[in-house]
């Protein structure tokens, strides 16, 4: 084994970099947005390079990378990157090529936007396809919003752009806790205890200090005529999180009568304007219903709309929310107040309204 | 026969089922069809698998249960990406027929940790696989309790807002850290994710246990013939709507106060033909985002409000070292470096790590009056 070849660390960079790039390397001056998709790199020196930017599906086979590695060859000059949303974009130097481009991936079925205020790419984690964790699916849940809001892709036209998560776990592998609209998977029952595996693969100790708790304590019990170490939940205090199973296989949690998803809405994660935003929490169960999801594609359309009749020039969805109160926004979404809306967690305090300057909704009778 | 999949084929985006099918490898689309039917994963816990002198980077699954006999293993490679993203078509056509020859041609662009990921590699030939990706100049990224594989924005290969250079930076401490990258030793995980500006693409501030944000520290810059191609409605709106109060906009004169900005880019996002981030340019680094975990989600907090960033970066290696080591002494298995402080407490961080406290740490200082001195 020739150890040389252990730790090299990533590629020089500069050698994927296009000529025109390379030369104009913080350079840039300007960008403009010449259509949905397409945007217009302008530099110091004159030098003008476009990023057109198309989605590609969460798992992609090789012979659909070699398709479009066959277009930045053919309009590209070989030169592609992939955005911090997982679309793709091609680096086009030949204004002329545009065009072209465009035209041959929509005929192929990769749509081209994402630029602008649209809806950006949606963010979502391998779900059931390569994960243990997960409690739900979410590249299917991705593909069904899709769908149905394609055209908000294409379009520029929202107030601000809507970025959409998805996570199949509380693990949040798909930034989930600072996006506008966000799925979030979610266990309703604690886990069960194989004291065997328990036992024989894990280390109770650590189980009790992963715990964010506290519900897990160790115990022995006797397995054929044996005291063994294992674990002990305490049900009432069990928040359903998944830790304990992610390095313990002897704490079973998934239950497909009793998984399903929640949906949060708000976050925003870019620093711009007021700052940091966390996802709310809009609704709090809806089991899981593959492969169409209607449940959810009904409710995150009823958000979008709400949101393009009350935003402001500018504002993104939580910072509309903020604005208008969120009794208001539950009010016009119509979703169901539930006990489960009002955190009694860690910083559960800071959210309790110390004031009496709300407004009144039909939530008060 | 109709299966649960054929509504995920159809429609207008591009549809990952036809892509898992395109591979030709029937066992991926049977095992998660299966999955989507019963609502479960089949995957136990993948045991250790990885290749000769690395502890991470290799992602193992074997399927347990009657999914067993369907997909018996589905390993995969996390890849450490080049910074910003940028391939040539020849590298990723080597990447393909790579992944072709030792996986089941099934690839993502990129994962939600950022790392390429190849799939489907047997457990019996992860070594011949890796020695043949390192022979193309890629490497693996991390997984387990390790430094991560950090994210960065195109920064100024393609942005004109790069206020510093997020890939070279990216590569100098992947390269940097690459020992730590391949070999847990630390509680839990540690990202690092870097932007350029404060827009923020790589949504370091929600995401990552260190955020390293561009920044500049003197005036925006305005050009005052570029200004007058924008409306006045336009131009009103941006002084009504900046945050913090800080711009006007009288008889027909905008005006930018610099000791009352915040640098949140509004205003440079809307006019950004006219305006433009000043030239004292340098990184904010924030701490201890994460997602979920003992105190529930964490957005990351202000750690040092100003650190010039220049080749070789000495001085931001120095933080991450001590951070490092620090939470190596101080964590418990399981807990991000933010929760770590917050247990311990951001002051007593401070001190031990040395850096004095300066009043950009927080909104508004404790309404509370119990404290220990220090």
């Amino acid at each position: 084994m020739a150890m040389e070849l252990r730790d090299i660390g990533p590629p020089d960079y500069k050698k994927f970099l296009h000529p025109v790039i390379l030369k104009n390397y913080g350079k840039w001056v300007k960008h403009e947005n010449v259509r949905p998709g397409v945007i217009k790199h302008i530099s110091e020196t004159g030098d003008v390079v476009f990023t057109v930017r198309a989605g590609i599906p969460k798992f992609i086979s090789s012979d659909g990378v070699r398709f479009l590695c066959d277009l930045a060859d053919k309009y590209c000059d070989g030169y592609l990157r992939f955005t911090m949303r997982h679309n793709i974009e091609f680096i086009v130097v030949k204004e002329e090529n545009v065009e072209k481009l465009i035209k041959e991936l929509e005929d192929a079925g990769y749509p081209v936007g994402g630029t602008e205020h649209s809806l950006k790419a949606i963010i979502n984690c391998v779900g059931y396809v390569h994960c243990n964790m997960a409690a739900t699916d979410s590249p299917s849940i991705a593909k069904a919003l899709y769908e149905a809001l394609y055209d908000y892709f294409k379009k520029t036209d929202l107030p601000e752009r809507i970025k959409i998560a998805v996570s199949g776990c509380l693990n949040m592998c798909g930034a989930t806790n600072a996006s506008d609209i966000a799925i979030i998977g979610m266990h309703t029952k604690p886990p069960k205890v194989i004291d065997e595996i328990v036992h024989a693969q894990c280390s109770p100790i650590d189980l009790v200090k992963i715990c964010p708790t506290y519900a897990i304590k160790p115990k022995k019990v006797k397995k054929n005529g044996k005291m063994i170490d294992s674990v002990s939940i305490d049900e009432e205090k069990c928040m359903y999180c998944g830790n304990c199973y992610a390095v313990c296989p002897g704490l079973p949690i998934h239950d497909p009568e009793n998984d399903g998803v929640s949906i949060w809405v708000g976050g925003k994660a870019s620093m711009t304007k007021q700052g940091l935003m966390e996802s709310r929490l809009l609704v709090p169960f809806i089991p899981n219903h593959p492969p169409k999801w209607e449940k959810i594609v009904e409710i995150v359309k009823k958000i979008i709309d709400v949101y393009i009749e009350n935003a402001m020039p500018d504002e993104r969805l939580g910072e509309m929310i903020e604005r208008i109160g969120w009794e208001k926004f539950f009010e016009l979404v119509d979703v169901p107040f539930t006990y489960q809306h009002i955190d009694d967690f860690v910083f559960a305090y800071r959210d309790y309204r110390k004031g009496i300057s709300f407004r009144f909704t039909k939530h008060v009778k | 026969m109709t299966s649960i999949l054929d509504e995920l084929k159809k429609g207008r985006w591009p549809s990952f089922v036809k892509e898992l099918e395109k591979t030709g490898d029937e066992r991926i689309v049977k095992y998660y069809e299966k999955c989507l039917k019963d609502k479960k994963p089949y995957f136990g816990h993948g045991g250790i698998v990885g290749v000769t002198g690395y502890e991470a980077g290799v992602i193992g699954r074997v399927a347990v249960g009657e999914a067993a006999k369907i997909l018996p293993e589905f390993h995969l490679f996390r890849i450490l990406p080049p910074a910003g993203y940028f391939y040539t078509t020849d590298v990723l056509r080597k990447i393909c027929d790579w992944v072709d020859k030792w996986g089941c041609k099934l690839l993502n662009f990129h994962g939600a940790t950022y790392n390429l990921q190849a799939f489907g590699i047997p457990r019996d030939k992860l070594d011949p696989a890796f020695e043949e990706l390192a022979k193309i100049g890629f490497d693996l990224g991390g997984s387990g309790p390790d430094v991560r594989t950090a994210a960065c924005c195109m920064g100024p290969a393609l942005c004109e807002w790069a206020l510093i250079d997020t890939l070279d930076i990216y590569t100098t401490l992947m390269k940097e850290y690459i020992f730590d990258i391949h070999r847990p030793r630390f509680p839990y995980k540690f990202k690092i994710k870097i932007s350029g500006c404060p827009n923020d693409c790589t949504a370091s501030g929600a995401r990552s246990d260190l955020a390293v944000i561009g920044i500049w520290r003197d005036d925006i810059k305005i050009d005052e013939d570029a200004l007058k191609k924008y409306k006045d409605e336009e131009l009103e709106m941006v002084a009504k709507r900046c945050p913090s109060g800080a711009i006007t906009y009288k008889n027909g004169k905008f005006e930018i106060n610099n000791d009352a900005c915040t640098r949140c880019m509004y205003c440079i996002n809307v006019l950004h033909d006219a305006l433009k981030p000043g030239d004292d340019r340098g990184a904010s680094i924030l701490i201890g985002a994460r997602a979920r975990g003992r105190y529930g989600a964490f957005l990351a907090w202000v750690l040092v409000p100003f650190m010039k960033l220049e080749p070789p970066y000495k001085e931001l290696k120095e933080l991450i070292d001590k951070i490092l080591d620090w939470w190596d002494e101080h964590g418990n298995p399981k807990e991000r470096v933010g929760e770590t402080i917050y247990r311990i407490g951001f002051g007593k961080f401070l001190k031990d790590i040395g850096i004095e406290p300066k009043p950009q740490m927080v909104y508004r200082p404790r309404s509370n009056p119990f404290w220990k001195y220090f």
